[in-house]
């Protein structure tokens, strides 16, 4: 009832009231992930001089170099029948953004987990709150997703510009570039959450895992060009699937409907089992 | 405000906690005194609300902590052992997050912030990277952060360990003020003068087990003398020199390094030792503490 003049304000705020009072337990637990999320992006929000410039830089390097430089090679030979009738950038652009959503998400899904449980245990100052394992699971695959929202975007807008995709597919594209990165990302994150100590098992996840995938998922050149030894690579790796969906989408294979739907379906799978499997294995070690 | 009644918490083979009981009331600070390895902190997480007990009843706040972890968390203001800060973020920053943690407004955090900043005299701070902080501020911005929810219970998992003594008194100042203002403290040490100050009451704990229960000064009385004289005679002659004055005081116990003996009139015993013809290297004739009271339950000093 009293007329909120600065003093009054002041002296309000130092009276103790307790947390019986002042905690909604309710609102702190519907909100909880993004209370995490809140958190996760004022963090990476340190870096995002070095996040933009590379988000930014990736794509133009990429296009200018195997875009352009190998794309005026493939399209003069005649490479175009054998990408669908799309010439090499076309080809290309769907692969880019998938990869791009898929690093983005590796590199959230890596470290960062890695500085919860072990290196400023921010996790555990969380778990002493009302948020619980699944909130933090939750909280850092959203915060992933809107990195990878922004990155991913910036990399379409470029290839929008460089004429790779159309206006009228960019949104569907998006959203299956982003929905193999969080596939991917899920599955990443629960495999890290085992992990005790580095031990250089990024760099061997970099160099054994995401080189290879890039390289045998029908990135650069289509899957079918491969040998068929070579090519259950592409079959198992989230990142052909999330390719091969935008390539669809984008200037629509001869396959169709059901290649869409078996695609959204391989990749649902993996963010279900990994989510399950990182609720599972982040609740235990909170615990412990 | 706690309570718990065969407390138990095994993991595979080993028992960290071995079936203790003790109630915490509110406005009380209560102390877990021990050792390393005693099962202070797997006590003190158990409480927390973050690790489950595998045996036993423990209610806090009237709720069970197995089912309702989240809940009960909501009125905890918990500091860990290990400052847990965001050390990327600022210092304020900290306090704010934090506060998210438990859905509080920005408007009320706004202002809760600089209120903290001010209790723990890091407002010249404020925009500082937690990293960048020294040990003693570390601390206390992590106890500021444990307040933000103003907490019906505050935990305090060895406050001072590891700080300066200039640090450590500030600590205990402004946990006095929160005493003071009815917040229910649950503090485990390994420092038996931290104890003293700041607990109304404490269990002693040794090997997962309640040795003994009471106010400090009550354990002293019950397991002390009031007075203790502690003389040294050189590592190789304490045992020798031990049997020959075994009859002085009520008890003696002979470390390593020195021989204690307790008694209600340490300077008397000291005159006696030198009517003897002993010559110790030092002589100081002290207060009884709960190191004593310790090593009288446990045959152990606190800090080996």
């Amino acid at each position: 009832m009293s007329s909120a003049t600065p003093i009054e304000k002041s002296v309000h705020a130092s009276e103790w009231q307790g947390s019986l009072k002042i905690v909604d337990v309710a609102r702190a637990r519907n909100l909880a992930w993004l209370h995490v999320a809140e958190a996760r992006i004022r963090n990476m929000l340190k870096w995002w001089t070095s996040i933009a410039a590379f988000s930014l830089g990736n794509p133009v390097l990429y296009l200018f170099s195997v875009g352009i430089g190998i794309g005026a090679l493939v399209d003069a030979n005649g490479g175009s029948t054998q990408l669908g009738g799309v010439n090499y950038l076309t080809f290309l652009a769907p692969a880019l953004l998938a990869s791009a959503a898929i690093q983005s998400f590796q590199e959230e899904m890596s470290f960062p987990i890695m500085e919860g449980f072990e290196w400023d245990k921010s996790f555990f100052a969380m778990n002493s709150t009302p948020i619980n394992g699944r909130d933090i699971v939750n909280g850092l695959v959203a915060s992933s997703f809107f990195k990878t929202a922004i990155t991913v975007g910036i990399y379409e807008a470029v290839l929008l510009g460089f004429g790779a995709i159309d206006l009228n597919v960019a949104l569907p594209m998006f959203l299956s570039a982003l929905f193999a990165g969080v596939a991917f990302g899920s599955v990443m994150m629960a495999v890290t959450s085992y992990i005790k100590n580095d031990d250089g098992f990024f760099a061997i996840i970099g160099r054994f895992v995401i080189a290879p995938m890039i390289m045998f998922s029908g990135t650069y050149y289509p899957l079918e060009s491969m040998p068929f030894y070579l090519q259950w690579v592409g079959w198992i790796s989230p990142l052909w699937h999330g390719t091969d969906l935008g390539r669809v989408i984008s200037y629509g294979s001869p396959q169709q409907g059901w290649i869409v739907i078996s695609h959204w379906i391989y990749l649902a799978t993996w963010l279900v089992v990994g989510l399950t499997l990182a609720y599972r294995q982040v609740s235990k070690r909170l615990a412990a | 405000m706690i309570i718990a009644r065969g407390l138990t918490k095994t993991y595979g083979e080993f028992t960290a906690v071995d079936g203790i009981d003790f109630e915490v009331r509110k406005g009380e600070a209560f102390g877990l005194l021990g050792p390393n390895g005693a099962g202070k902190s797997t006590t003190m997480k158990m409480i927390a609300s973050v690790s489950k007990r595998t045996g036993g009843e423990l209610t806090i706040l009237g709720l069970d902590p197995n089912k309702r972890g989240p809940e009960i968390r909501a009125h905890l203001g918990v500091v860990p052992q290990q400052d847990n800060l965001d050390r990327e973020l600022k210092v304020h920053e900290n306090l704010y997050v934090y506060g998210r943690f438990f859905g509080l407004g920005r408007k009320f955090l706004k202002a809760k912030v600089e209120e903290l900043l001010e209790f723990a005299q890091l407002t010249e701070k404020r925009n500082a990277k937690a990293e960048e902080l020294s040990g003693g501020m570390k601390r206390r911005l992590t106890i500021a952060r444990g307040l933000v929810n103003e907490p019906e219970i505050l935990m305090l998992d060895e406050p001072t360990t590891g700080l300066d003594p200039q640090a450590r008194h500030i600590l205990w100042d402004r946990l006095f003020r929160l005493k003071e203002q009815g917040v229910t403290l649950v503090i485990t040490t390994h420092y038996m003068d931290e104890a003293e100050q700041l607990c109304d009451r404490l269990i002693v704990m040794d090997k997962g087990k309640i040795m003994a229960e009471g106010s400090p000064a009550d354990l002293i009385k019950r397991y002390a003398s009031k007075e203790v004289l502690e003389v040294r005679f050189g590592s190789s002659k304490n045992v020798e020199i031990a049997e020959q004055i075994s009859h002085l005081g009520e008890r003696l116990e002979v470390l390593p390094d020195r021989i204690l003996v307790y008694s209600e009139n340490g300077e008397a015993d000291l005159q006696e030792i030198l009517k003897l013809g002993l010559e110790p290297v030092t002589s100081l004739v002290r207060r009884s503490s709960l190191e004593d009271v310790f090593l009288r339950l446990t045959g152990r000093t606190l800090v080996e």
